[in-house]
């Protein structure tokens, strides 16, 4: 485009670099879409992650709430177990090594199940709009950016419970075995995230997401292995409990922590259809992510086209 | 040369409501464009159409002859997007923002660099660029807002309702920063019920009804085309009804008035559209004189936008107004344009 027009206050401002950059977007051709693994789609994801580690900074109640809060489930329902048979927790020694699972997951799902919150408050406010008229790599960018924090923060949630079952004399696992938990935790949340982020672009408002969140959350917990093990409950339950993606991502961590020659092998859980292994549960989490991720991008494609 | 925005056939439905449903424009390179029409009039539908926040259900969208439809992420490029309302993250310092917007239109660091600072000094942000934009006022919201929408030097600006809400001191600051822009080349589109705005900006406009376009071209060459000139009329500050009736038959019988409508809002006021001669006002008041009626106030002026409105509705664009306010249904509208496509 040309300009005759003589140089103003707006074209006082023009400068080399922004002119080279921009004939570089005129030089783009529709058959080079930039991926998922382009520089252009890392420094969008950086860009969102940041504002979120901003808002956290400056509101940081939410982290004290969120290390709080799972350390009163450890403490509370400890004690509201304190006095069960021998034997009820299976091979656990104490009540807070067979809690100490349950919370860890819990937490990190509690936390991505969240995840799309804040999402839709950008959307009710207008604000997401500046992320959809922007020339983005890719809208999962907008996906990854919320699990990243997710991820940091129920990694932080989880480094607290580990350290304080520890304290109360749940011991723990070998390295490895901590890194596989850190594997479990990040694979859910990545997974839950994606599913919360796509009802906050299919709900109509935060009502809506916030209903949901509701009926989901606790049933989620209780239809899991969480706070009983699986012998304990009625068939019915049992078959609920092991179609619960939690219960993939509890009774792995369960069983690092009581068993220090585990292996990809070790059968973590007896299902009534079959016996799961470790390596199994493993399977079956990095389904239900990647099954998520597919799901949501007809979402994201749709509304956000 | 591919026009800078080319709209043709839009159609766009939102459930029953057709908020769109044959709208076509073109913008040629570095023209203020303005779109007018009362609220609902399809206005915010068509640029999100343009803008990609929504689908629309039939027709073309080009911008800078790139489809936006086909390939909405290089279209996106070369597009700025102002929306009515400023969303901010209140949390967040308003270089912060900045630095974010950079970010999504991946402008290489050593360009944002350079450019947010001069961002912040064509804004006149100053040492507020380093506050929360929580603690901002709305003008300095909608100055950030623009700083937003220009950082990666859009081709295209599109505005929707650039100054509803501001104060009158800040309205003319943006209105002479578009000016500022358009003179360095940029195309922009604006929206606007306000007739004055598009009047003031606007080297051609659309006027667009019930997701129609009943008019468009120049704001001059749309009033010329329905000619003749406004004289506005008050026998007194408030005429009673049976000499505001013998006014009017006296003045529709003088060979130089077309029309004569009693305005009854305005107080029995006399509405005329008489031909374009100096000696009209003379006219009219020895005509008044001679049927022994008093003059309180009397002005001649060349048709408004809102004239051609009239013409072309039968109506006034405060009517539309307040008829579109009684029969809108606001809730709907907003979780529906929250809902993108």
């Amino acid at each position: 485009m040309t300009t005759t027009a003589t140089p103003n206050r707006s074209t006082a401002i023009d400068n080399a670099d922004l002119q080279a950059w921009k004939a570089a977007i005129a030089a783009q051709t529709p058959t080079q879409p930039p991926g998922l693994f382009s520089p252009a789609f890392v420094q969008e994801t950086i860009a969102m992650t940041r504002r979120l580690f901003i808002q956290l900074q400056r509101r940081p109640s939410t982290l004290m709430a969120g290390v709080i809060q799972p350390l009163m489930w450890l403490i509370l329902f400890g004690a509201l177990f304190q006095n069960v048979p021998q034997g009820l927790f299976g091979d656990s020694k104490t009540d807070g090594q067979f809690l100490g699972a349950g919370i860890i997951v819990f937490t990190a799902f509690g936390g991505a199940l969240n995840a799309g919150l804040p999402v839709m408050f950008d959307r009710e406010f207008g604000f997401l709009n500046r992320f959809l008229v922007a020339p983005l790599a890719s809208r999962y960018s907008i996906v990854l950016a919320s699990a990243l924090f997710i991820a940091a923060m129920s990694l932080v949630q989880t480094a607290a419970i580990v350290a304080v079952s520890a304290f109360l004399g749940a011991g723990l696992p070998d390295p490895f075995g901590l890194a596989l938990v850190a594997l479990i935790v990040l694979t859910l949340v990545l997974g839950e995230t994606a599913l919360s982020l796509g009802l906050s672009f299919a709900l109509p408002g935060h009502i809506e997401l916030i209903a949901v969140i509701f009926v989901t959350n606790l049933p989620l917990l209780f239809a899991s292995t969480a706070l009983v093990p699986l012998s304990f409950m009625p068939g019915w339950l049992q078959v609920v409990a092991s179609l619960n993606p939690l219960s993939y991502a509890i009774e792995p961590i369960r069983y690092l922590y009581l068993h220090p020659d585990w292996g990809f092998g070790s059968v973590v859980m007896q299902a009534p259809f079959a016996d799961i292994t470790l390596g199994g549960a493993l399977g079956i989490l990095l389904a239900f992510c990647g099954g998520a991720l597919v799901l949501v991008q007809p979402l994201l494609r749709r509304r956000m086209a | 040369m591919d026009p800078a925005v080319l709209i043709s056939g839009l159609k766009k439905r939102y459930g029953s409501l057709e908020a769109v449903k044959d709208v076509s424009l073109s913008l040629q390179p570095g023209e203020i464009f303005g779109l007018l029409g009362p609220n609902g009039a399809g206005k915010t539908t068509t640029i999100r159409c343009l803008c990609t926040l929504a689908i629309p259900d039939a027709g073309r969208i080009e911008v800078n002859g790139i489809s936006v439809l086909e390939n909405p992420r290089l279209a996106r490029q070369y597009l700025g997007y102002i929306a009515q309302e400023v969303a901010l993250d209140k949390v967040l310092t308003g270089r912060e923002l900045l630095q974010l917007q950079a970010d999504l239109y991946h402008m290489p660091a050593k360009v944002a660099r350079d450019r947010i600072p001069q961002m912040i000094e064509l804004l006149e942000l100053g040492d507020w660029a380093d506050q929360k934009t929580g603690t901002y006022s709305g003008g300095l919201r909608k100055r950030l807002d623009l700083a937003l929408g220009l950082l990666h030097q859009p081709d295209v600006l599109v505005l929707d309702e650039p100054t509803v809400g501001l104060d009158i001191e800040t309205r003319s600051a943006v209105w002479q920063f578009l000016r500022d822009l358009k003179a360095a080349g940029t195309t922009i589109l604006i929206t606007s019920h306000y007739l004055e705005e598009v009047d003031a900006l606007a080297d051609r406009v659309a006027i667009i009804d019930r997701g129609v376009v009943i008019a468009s071209g120049t704001p001059n060459a749309l009033k010329d085309q329905i000619g003749g000139d406004r004289i506005t009329l008050r026998i007194r500050e408030f005429t009673p009804d049976d000499e505001a009736e013998q006014a009017k038959t006296l003045l529709q019988a003088l060979p130089c008035v077309q029309e004569v409508i009693v305005n009854e809002a305005q107080g029995n006021s006399l509405n005329l559209v008489v031909e374009a001669q100096a000696d009209a006002l003379m006219t009219v008041q020895h005509a008044l004189k001679g049927g022994n009626l008093p003059t309180f106030g009397i002005a001649q002026s060349r048709p408004s936008l809102d004239d051609v409105y009239l013409a072309a509705t039968g109506r006034t664009l405060l009517d539309a107004e307040i008829a579109a306010a009684g029969s809108r249904d606001l809730k709907a509208e907003r979780k529906q344009a929250m809902k993108g496509s």
